[in-house]
């Protein structure tokens, strides 16, 4: 075993055991594997333990797309980032200062991402010349000096873990197996953790096979011990609790505020929840969530494909139920035609889009923003859908609220942008206070709204059509996709009335904007950039922005979660400014829409790369705008 | 107008909408919405408990025609659309209509899948065998060979047969009728009605303009009772004009043979619908015309949970152990803390 050491020079008080204890302010950790190592159940474990502790967090699991990869290739490299912090965060962090790697594929894939002078911690029992070769490895990294920028520390993990649970009981294999928790242990004594939570939460998972729960117990501890007594590590770190706004928090991801918000709206109409859905990366964990409620009188349909998932939406929300689908962008791309259907038969229904890297199967497991033009265009005819778009994990929550909200305030289908970054990121959640939500009425009517009868196409004052449904006696109406006769809804194909028609259905999803919350900008009102950002940038946006104004600059940050149409604000505050800047995850979706709005000079900054932007990157680009005329 | 719940009172004419028809004269769709008409009010639901749901082309046309809650969808996904009422409310009463190019082209997949999960709907698909909306081509049913506008030269797709689709995908009823039969069509209706679970039924229905007479086999009063095979349950197949004919198995085969003499009909066929095996169903299901007669009538009706009964049975499970779910119990799943 030999250690590179370079130990920070910050204040060093003593540990207990004579080591130095060092305070940081924030740390970034990666535990890297094979997709069989359970890299991503012990970073949540490291996620929960700081979350409880009372750090700020923020997370990005990075898994592969192949669920089996053949065992230590590169393909089948599987890493979790954790960043926790003793002050407000909104990203895992540019750079890793510590990494866990299992094996050379591992090493390999994440090396690169690792700050200099940052901790390695490898694995060394899997550094064989076989496990070399299968990461394309020409030399042995530990030995050619390639890493001698960082502070690496070798340790025979599959050997330490085997001696520890030797007395368990159990076959190699199965011992093998919880090699993972020992490394998760060095990183509890490394960051000064407490075992607890994850000591219950494996008595709770394992507790009806006693001896791997006691394996992993014994592991966990194992490696905690190792790292507190073994001569390799001089220092242990320690980052303090955060400075948060006080309330009752939970861990949440994108995906499960995604649910639950769509769960807690159906609740507060009192209606049944519809979720007709295919699976699909990254949105099925969304089904799995919303599967489990029953006793909320869920109902989720795992359809045949696409289609059949939000025909069965439509059909659940003609029947008078709050209907759901959700898919990434190939299904979005399946489901365009229904889509048409519900805007022509003018039923709420909630389409969630958690996009990945596109076009075709693109990216499946990794981030993009790309299905914006998709959202806002993608449909023949003049085929208006409100767009809106969640902008960290816990503002799923309120985004899915908000769409089911619209969605029956205005007998619309409304289409909701997450994204893979905020469907499988991890943040904190404040626990909102059920009464503090808006309240979502809902009203079906009981009997004839004309003297004539029945008109199924008679609106209100904000164009809405009322929702009659089937079982109402003496309101029997049929709807469809042909073009509906003004008030009446029969079948038309009068030139007029398709013009009315068209237009009525526009100017009705366009005065949503006046039920749409006031714009918020972070900044100054007036000065010399605005940063227009949308969806899971907010945190890298909004960071840069703030470091930026430290600096003394004149920079503002306005992220839009409503895209379609936009806050009635915004034009007057895209003037406000000598520039525009648009950071986007695309080629420069949102920059083109609000060029073609507002005739605004806005410029981009764009990666296509399937992962979130750094806080420098941006930081960069701001200087560089800023230093022009 | 309006007609509360369940006074038996109702007729044809109460469930006929102010619409007006816009089939082709002579098509086969007329008789078929007739008998609809004639038969819902026989059945005790009341009107708008009733729900018709269609995708595209002239037998999608329908639910327009209908005094009822209707739905005309896009093509091919009535099946979908349907699941979806019927999963929200159960107490409804769905009816799909469709047709060849619908259901088993466009939207085949959603037909089996609807079949296989057993939702209560009943799906009347109009067979023409041709595509009669967009004016003319050939259809997944059409005949091997056959000449239409998209195929000259006639056709070189091998044509499906509804009935063995719905029985391999797990029917729980399946049944044919022909549109002019029109005391056979009411009774397949109300049996289709009356089943819990998919009821899928062929409709053999003339396209009066593309392809007259396709089944004129089966309807022309010379021939008809040579060509078909009426099935009950029960009964053996018998057949032709003075019944002198029937249908014996023959190892797999079904044969067909002129009774009297040392045939009996107890060497025939028997029709037995409630069959846990759909070996037979499926077996009278590739009975074809001009081989042999075909049979009409109810091929299969068996009795299995449908989804609905289902999803309600694990829902009602659900609240019953864990309780009603509250807001607060969502938001408190997993570990939570406080800061103070
Ligand atoms: S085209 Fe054929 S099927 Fe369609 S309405 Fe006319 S006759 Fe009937």
């Amino acid at each position: 075993m030999s250690t590179t050491t370079a130990t920070p020079a910050t204040k060093e008080p003593q540990g207990t055991n004579g080591k130095k204890v060092v305070e940081l302010r924030e740390a970034a950790v990666r535990l890297a594997g094979d997709s069989g190592d359970g890299m991503q159940l012990v970073g949540t474990q490291l996620t929960n333990t700081s979350a409880i502790f009372g750090n700020d967090i923020s997370t990005f699991p990075d898994f592969p797309a192949e669920i089996r990869a053949p065992a230590g290739t590169l393909a089948g490299v599987s890493g979790f980032q954790i960043h926790f912090s003793s002050e407000d965060i909104q990203t895992p962090g540019d750079k890793v200062d510590a990494l866990i790697a299992m094996n050379p594929a591992a090493l390999k894939v994440n090396i690169r991402d690792v700050e200099v002078g940052g901790i390695v911690i490898i694995n060394e029992d899997a550094f064989t010349k076989s496990d070399l070769a299968k990461a394309h490895y020409e030399s042995n990294p530990l030995e050619d000096g390639s890493l001698d920028r960082y502070r690496v520390v070798r340790i025979p993990l599959s050997r330490l873990t085997a001696d520890a649970l030797k007395e368990t009981g159990l076959g190699a294999k199965a011992i093998d197996r919880c090699k993972n928790f020992f490394a998760l242990g060095i990183v509890y004594w490394m960051y000064d953790r407490p075992m607890e939570p994850t000591l219950k939460w494996i008595a709770d998972k394992f507790g009806k096979n006693p001896a791997v729960s006691e394996a992993n117990a014994r592991a966990l501890k194992s490696g905690y011990y190792f790292g507190e007594t073994a001569e390799l590590f001089p220092v242990s770190y320690r980052v303090a609790k955060a400075k948060i706004p006080p309330g009752r928090y939970r861990k949440i991801t994108g995906n499960e505020a995604t649910a639950i918000g769509l769960v807690t709206a159906s609740c507060k109409c009192s209606k049944t929840l519809f979720y007709g859905t295919y699976p699909i990366t990254p949105a099925s964990d969304v089904l799995h969530q919303l599967s489990r409620y029953k006793n909320y009188d869920v109902r989720t349909f795992q359809a045949e494909d696409e289609i059949a998932a939000i025909t069965s939406a439509i059909g659940a929300s003609f029947a008078g139920a709050i209907g759901v689908t959700a898919s990434a962008g190939p299904g979005i791309a399946l489901k365009t035609e229904a889509l048409g259907l519900a805007v022509m038969t003018e039923l709420p229904l909630v389409i969630i889009n958690v996009q990945r890297g596109g076009p075709s199967t693109g990216l499946p497991t990794k981030t993009e923003q790309s299905d914006l033009w998709q959202a806002v265009h993608g449909r023949n005819g003049d085929t208006p859908i409100p767009v809106l778009a969640a902008a960290t994990p816990g503002d799923c929550f309120h985004m899915a609220y908000e769409a089911v909200r619209l969605a029956i305030r205005y007998m619309t289908p409304v289409l909701v942008l997450t994204d893979g970054y905020l469907a499988n990121g991890a943040e904190p959640w404040r626990i909102p206070d059920p009464d503090s939500l808006p309240a979502i009425e809902v009203s079906h009517p009981n009997k004839p709204n004309d003297e004539k009868g029945y008109m199924p196409y008679k609106r209100d004052d904000h164009l809405v059509r009322p929702w009659a449904i089937p079982g109402t006696a003496g309101l029997e109406h049929r709807i469809g996709g042909l073009e509906k006769q003004d008030v009446s809804g029969n079948v038309s194909y009068d030139a007029a009335n398709h013009h009315h028609m068209t237009m009525v259905r526009l100017n009705k999803v366009l005065g949503m904007a006046r039920d749409f919350p006031k714009l918020e900008v972070d900044g100054p009102a007036q000065g010399d950039l605005l940063v227009v950002g949308w969806g899971g940038t907010y945190g890298s946006i909004n960071m840069a922005v703030r470091h930026m104004r430290e600096k003394g600059h004149k920079v503002a940050h306005v992220h839009l979660r409503y895209l379609y149409p936009f806050q009635k604000e915004l034009g007057t505050t895209l003037r406000g400014y000598r520039k525009v800047l648009v950071p986007e995850l695309n080629t420069g979706q949102l920059r083109q829409l609000l060029r073609g709005e507002f005739l605004v000079d806005a410029v981009g900054y764009n990666k296509i790369q399937g992962k979130p932007f750094l806080i420098s990157e941006l930081e960069q680009v701001m200087t560089g705008l800023l230093s022009e005329k | 107008m309006a007609q509360t719940g369940t006074t038996p009172l109702l007729t044809p004419k109460d469930f006929a909408s102010d619409q007006e028809i816009r089939w082709c004269p002579g098509c086969g769709d007329y008789s078929i919405l007739a008998q609809v008409k004639k038969v819902l009010p026989t059945l005790g639901v009341s009107r708008e408990k009733v729900v018709f749901v269609s995708g595209i082309g002239c037998s999608s046309r329908f639910p327009y025609y209908m005094n009822t809650y209707g739905f005309h969808g896009i093509h091919g996904r009535a099946p979908g659309i349907a699941t979806g009422i019927s999963a929200v409310n159960p107490e409804l009463q769905v009816w799909v209509a469709t047709g060849d190019g619908d259901g088993l082209s466009i939207g085949g997949n959603h037909l089996l899948h609807a079949i296989r999960r057993n939702v209560n709907i009943k799906i009347l698909l109009f067979n023409n065998r041709i595509y009669g909306l967009t004016k003319g081509q050939y259809s997944p049913t059409s005949e091997l060979g056959k000449k239409t506008k998209s195929s000259p030269y006639g056709t070189i797709d091998y044509p499906l047969h509804p009935l063995s689709v719905a029985i391999g995908a797990e029917a729980t009823f399946v049944a044919r009728t022909i549109d002019v039969d029109v005391k056979h069509l009411g009774m397949v209706l109300e049996r289709a009605a009356r089943h819990k679970g998919t009821a899928f039924v062929e409709i053999y229905q003339d396209c009066n303009v593309f392809n007259h007479d396709a089944f004129a086999y089966a309807t022309d009063k010379d021939v008809k009772l040579d060509n078909v095979v009426y099935l009950e349950h029960g009964k053996p197949l018998v057949f032709g004009k003075n019944r002198e004919k029937g249908i014996r198995l023959n190892n797999m085969t079904p044969e067909v043979v002129s009774l009297g003499g040392d045939i009996k009909e107890d060497d025939l066929i028997f029709q037995d619908e409630r069959s846990d095996n759909p070996a037979l169903a499926f077996l009278l299901s590739r009975m074809h015309y001009p081989e042999y007669p075909e049979p009409v009538g109810v091929f299969r009706a068996v009795q299995r949970p449908t989804f609905e009964d289902r999803l309600i049975e694990q829902i009602n499970t659900a609240v019953q152990k864990q309780g009603r779910g509250r807001i607060e119990d969502l938001f408190d799943d997993g570990e939570t803390w406080v800061v103070e």
